[in-house]
């Protein structure tokens, strides 16, 4: 929770990026608690590891600096802030108030990547293959977007 | 035995913290980061479910929605790079071409 | 055990030449639009004729249901086909008259521009006519009866180019618009009196009812509505306004329309409901009312007529009157007679006037013609024949319609009959006026050296266009006319000396086969009348046998009334003779001495201005005013205008939330979704 309200108070982006990583490491371990192991070290290689590691790359590239000040949206400020926090202030009294659906016991679920894996490869089969070449696609658009124009000249395909 | 609104709670103000960063950054790769944290607090929920009523399919929807946000991640990131080169600020109130 | 008879072919057939003449018929050469309109016009006639060869092994009244139109609860009207020896007789001359009209047009209409187009109306006309004729309930007649409007505005303003023609056709339009409003409030309340528009049962709801008890009642409100409606149709007072104008058309038209059968719609429609007249003394009355004074007015206008065209005009207007007058005093199928023996001598004298016209090349008015019998033999002794027969003149057949007339109005009272007598006087002198001025004497005109006046025959003529078989006229001065148009004048002059024959009354030793071949239409419910007679009766018919044998009395009356109606014709004769050939000069005199009397009779009595400025001018003020300004300018114009304008100030305010802004946008999805997450949990929560 520190790391979220952290990323909305810093003002360089960088600083941001890494207190995204804290929230990433913290929700890792509540994974963990849950007893979603495979889940857990997922989230710290793919989260933590590669796209963090990939907003840092693009900030060092870009050379981001600090936020200046300019006119925002009054629109957001106005509406959407006071309405987010209505709306989660809403949900947390209710849920505090009703109690919920049960308890949940601690590490009591068997998330092991065996298990998990087999899930993966029987039941979900086809958006697990779905997900692939959306994956797929991902890459040659980003490919594609991020080439240099220059060197677009010759190139026919990304 | 931890209750489970606890862990929505926490959800919910993990994404609530991300909408507001959204609306409230400038710069636009913040703005990024606060969608991941969206899509993180989203993935806490499942996994605090999937606990909840013994069913792991809700890890598995959390691995795909892994996956998902690396790849929105990435071809993002693409965009913001060819924005940035046309614009030369990474100001998003700036980027403001389809005004009427 | 009636053998179908395919009725409906007879309206159908001529519909089909109107629909292929008027889509295609642009394409075609002449000779094959003229071809196709007179197969089909002439179909129709071969089948009216097989009917009518048929006609005497059927059941009468014949019905045939083409098919349901109507069925609401009680009300039943069907496309069905009504036949009767009335619907026979009316058959057969609107399709014979009508097909030698067709022919002649043919060779009148040869060098006009939209030839095809010609006769694509003139086979919708028919089409609408015979429907009107064969219909077996008042709706599907209303259906012939606007149709035949529509045909002759249509044919009325052929030359639409020409702004009298254009708002001549309007005119006729409209005024007969009038009538039919009058003839739509008397179908309604017919259908509240019986329940239904079908001739039979209309006969068989009214049948029952006596005069006493039904005279002053719907009945007679129902009658004077339907004679509103044949007001307008056939040209009597107040409505006769639009048909001398109504000869802006090309002369076939005034021919075939306005002679010789959609004015007389209206005295068959009177006709079809003799049931309802009979039991409606005081409508009967005022139709025998209206007759007598068109007949009388008119005739006074055509005396003074110097366009022969008009005076022909205002002569069927007059005529028409007489029908009306049989009508109002009870007999009908006298009524009926004269109107077929005019459709005969009308339809020839306006056909030889057009061939005259054709003759000299354009000139319609009398003063500029004269000494032509030497030049158009033909037409002259076609047009003889006709004058003759309108004036009266025994044996020929205007002389035993208009006879038998005067004969039944005399017997109902000697005012109609002296009015009619004076008026056939007036007849037979503006006719041989006519054909004194036309014929006689020295040429006045100028045809002989070439010159074109401007009117109508060759309105739209090329003159570089010799060939397709028809001659030049303009190079030969005063001509003949061609042979097809020659054919159809002698056929109908034939028509106009027989024609009479087949109603010689008894009183001069015919047996009058006519009456008696329509004695199953009319006297069927007449024995509810025959007692009672109209609030102004005198004496009763006389009791008439079988065969026509009358008492001595009456036979003697009549015979003197026969010779002091053929006197009056005689001295209409005479007194043409004296003042269009003897002595040419008396007239100006005559004229100069009446003063101004006789410049309101030349000016129609300015009924025309009258009418302007009653009924017309405030109209069309009050129309501009407050229809165009009032209802369609600042009420709906303005509701869309503004309704435009309010959906381009909703959107100009809606426009400010596309702002390229990403946040702002950002903002307004968090605020939906906000209110949607909310709206979900609270739901949940009840």
């Amino acid at each position: 929770m520190a790391g979220a309200v952290n990323l909305l108070a810093q003002r360089h982006p960088i600083n941001g990026a890494l207190s995204l990583v804290v929230v990433m490491g913290s929700l890792a371990v509540e994974y963990l608690l849950l007893g979603a192991e495979f889940v857990a070290v997922v989230q710290v290689i793919v989260y933590a590891g590669a796209i963090m590691v990939l907003f840092v790359f693009v900030i060092m590239l870009l050379n981001a600096g600090e936020e200046e000040r300019t006119k925002g949206s009054r629109v957001a400020l106005l509406f959407g802030v006071p309405g987010m926090l209505l709306g989660s202030i809403l949900i947390g009294w209710v849920l505090l108030e009703r109690g919920g659906g049960g308890t949940v016991p601690a590490g009591a679920l068997p998330g092991a990547p065996k298990v998990i894996g087999w899930l993966l490869f029987h039941d979900f089969l086809l958006p697990f293959e779905v997900t692939s070449i959306l994956v797929l696609i991902a890459i040659m658009g980003a490919v594609v977007l991020a080439s240099h124009p220059d060197t677009d000249q010759g190139k026919k395909e990304g | 035995m931890v209750p489970i609104s606890y862990y929505l709670i926490l959800s919910g103000i993990l994404f609530a913290c991300g909408v507001t960063g959204f609306l409230i950054k400038r710069n636009i790769i913040s703005i990024f980061m606060s969608i991941e944290l969206m899509l993180n607090g989203v993935n806490l929920s499942f996994v605090a479910f999937a606990a909840q009523w013994h069913a792991l399919s809700g890890q598995v929807f959390v691995f795909f929605v892994m996956v998902v946000a690396a790849a929105e991640a990435a071809v993002g990131l693409a965009i913001i790079i060819s924005v940035y080169r046309t614009r030369e600020t990474l100001n998003v109130d700036q980027v403001d071409l389809l005004k009427l | 055990m009636t053998p179908a008879l395919h009725l409906w072919l007879i309206p159908v057939l001529p519909l089909v030449g109107a629909a292929i003449n008027g889509i295609v018929g642009k394409k075609f050469s002449r000779q094959a639009v003229a071809g196709v309109a007179l197969l089909f016009s002439g179909a129709a006639f071969v089948l009216v004729l097989s009917v009518a060869f048929r006609f005497s092994s059927l059941v009468t009244p014949y019905t045939e249901t083409l098919a349901a139109w109507i069925r609401a609860g009680a009300f039943q009207a069907d496309f069905a086909f009504y036949l009767d020896q009335l619907s026979l007789v009316m058959l057969l001359v609107v399709t014979g008259v009508g097909l030698l009209i067709h022919i002649y047009s043919v060779g009148y209409m040869w060098e006009e521009g939209g030839f095809y187009r010609f006769f694509a109306y003139l086979n919708l006309f028919m089409f609408f006519m015979l429907t009107l004729v064969l219909a077996n309930n008042y709706l599907l007649m209303f259906i012939g009866w606007e149709g035949v409007g529509l045909a002759s505005y249509l044919l009325i303003g052929f030359w639409f180019t020409k702004d009298s023609a254009a708002s001549a056709g309007k005119k006729a339009f409209i005024v007969n618009r009038i009538g039919d409003f009058g003839f739509l409030i008397a179908l309604f309340l017919l259908i509240k009196h019986s329940g239904s528009l079908n001739f039979e049962q209309i006969t068989q709801s009214v049948g029952p009812l006596s005069p006493e008890t039904s005279g002053a009642g719907l009945l007679t409100v129902i009658g004077l509505l339907l004679m509103v409606g044949a007001a307008g149709k056939s040209a009597q007072i107040p409505l006769y306004v639009w048909l001398p104008d109504a000869m802006e058309g090309p002369t076939p038209v005034s021919a075939l329309i306005h002679a010789a059968t959609m004015v007389t719609a209206g005295v068959y429609m009177v006709s079809r409901s003799h049931v309802i007249f009979e039991r409606a003394p005081i409508a009967l009355m005022v139709v025998a009312i209206v007759g007598t004074l068109t007949t009388l007015f008119a005739a006074t206008i055509a005396v003074t007529q110097t366009d022969i065209k008009k005076v022909l005009a205002y002569s069927t207007v007059s005529q028409l009157g007489y029908m009306f007058i049989a009508c109002g005093v009870g007999a009908f199928s006298a009524a009926i007679f004269h109107l077929m023996t005019h459709a005969f001598f009308k339809g020839l004298l306006f056909l030889a006037a057009g061939s005259v016209i054709h003759a000299v090349s354009g000139e319609q008015d009398m003063r500029q013609m004269g000494g032509l019998r030497t030049k158009i033999p033909w037409t002259f002794w076609t047009m003889t024949v006709g004058t003759f027969a309108i004036a009266g003149i025994p044996p020929l057949a205007g002389f035993f319609s208009k006879d038998e007339i005067l004969w039944r109005a005399y017997q109902t009272s000697w005012v109609y009959w002296a009015i009619g007598l004076f008026t056939a006087f007036l007849t037979s002198f503006y006719m041989f006026r006519l054909w004194f001025l036309t014929f006689f004497g020295e040429y006045r005109g100028g045809a002989e050296s070439g010159h074109e006046n401007s009117t109508q025959a060759h309105f739209a003529h090329d003159d570089t266009r010799a060939g397709a078989g028809a001659p030049a006229p303009h190079e030969l001065g005063i001509h003949e006319s061609p042979g097809v148009m020659v054919i159809p004048l002698v056929v109908l002059a034939v028509l106009s000396v027989t024609g009479g024959w087949i109603g010689v009354p008894g009183s001069l030793g015919g047996g009058n086969r006519f009456e008696k071949f329509l004695g199953p239409v009319f006297h069927s419910t007449a024995s509810a009348f025959s007692r009672e007679l109209p609030s102004t009766g005198e004496t009763a018919p006389p009791k008439k046998g079988a065969d026509g044998s009358e008492s001595q009395t009456g036979r003697s009356t009549e015979l003197a009334l026969t010779g002091i109606s053929v006197l009056a014709a005689l001295i209409g004769f005479g007194l043409a003779w004296l003042l269009y050939y003897h002595d040419p000069q008396l007239p100006h005199q005559i004229a100069s001495s009446l003063g101004g009397f006789y410049q309101a009779v030349v000016h129609k009595y300015y009924i025309d201005e009258l009418y302007a400025t009653l009924f017309v001018k405030p109209l069309i003020a009050g129309s501009a005013l407050i229809l165009w300004h009032g209802v369609d300018r600042d009420v709906i114009d303005a509701a869309l205008d503004n309704s435009a304008h309010g959906a381009n100030q909703v959107s100009d305010s809606i426009r400010h939330m596309q702002s390229g802004n990403l946040r702002s946008y950002a903002g307004w999805v968090a605020a939906g979704a906000a209110g949607v997450i909310a709206y979900m949990v609270w739901m949940g929560t009840r």
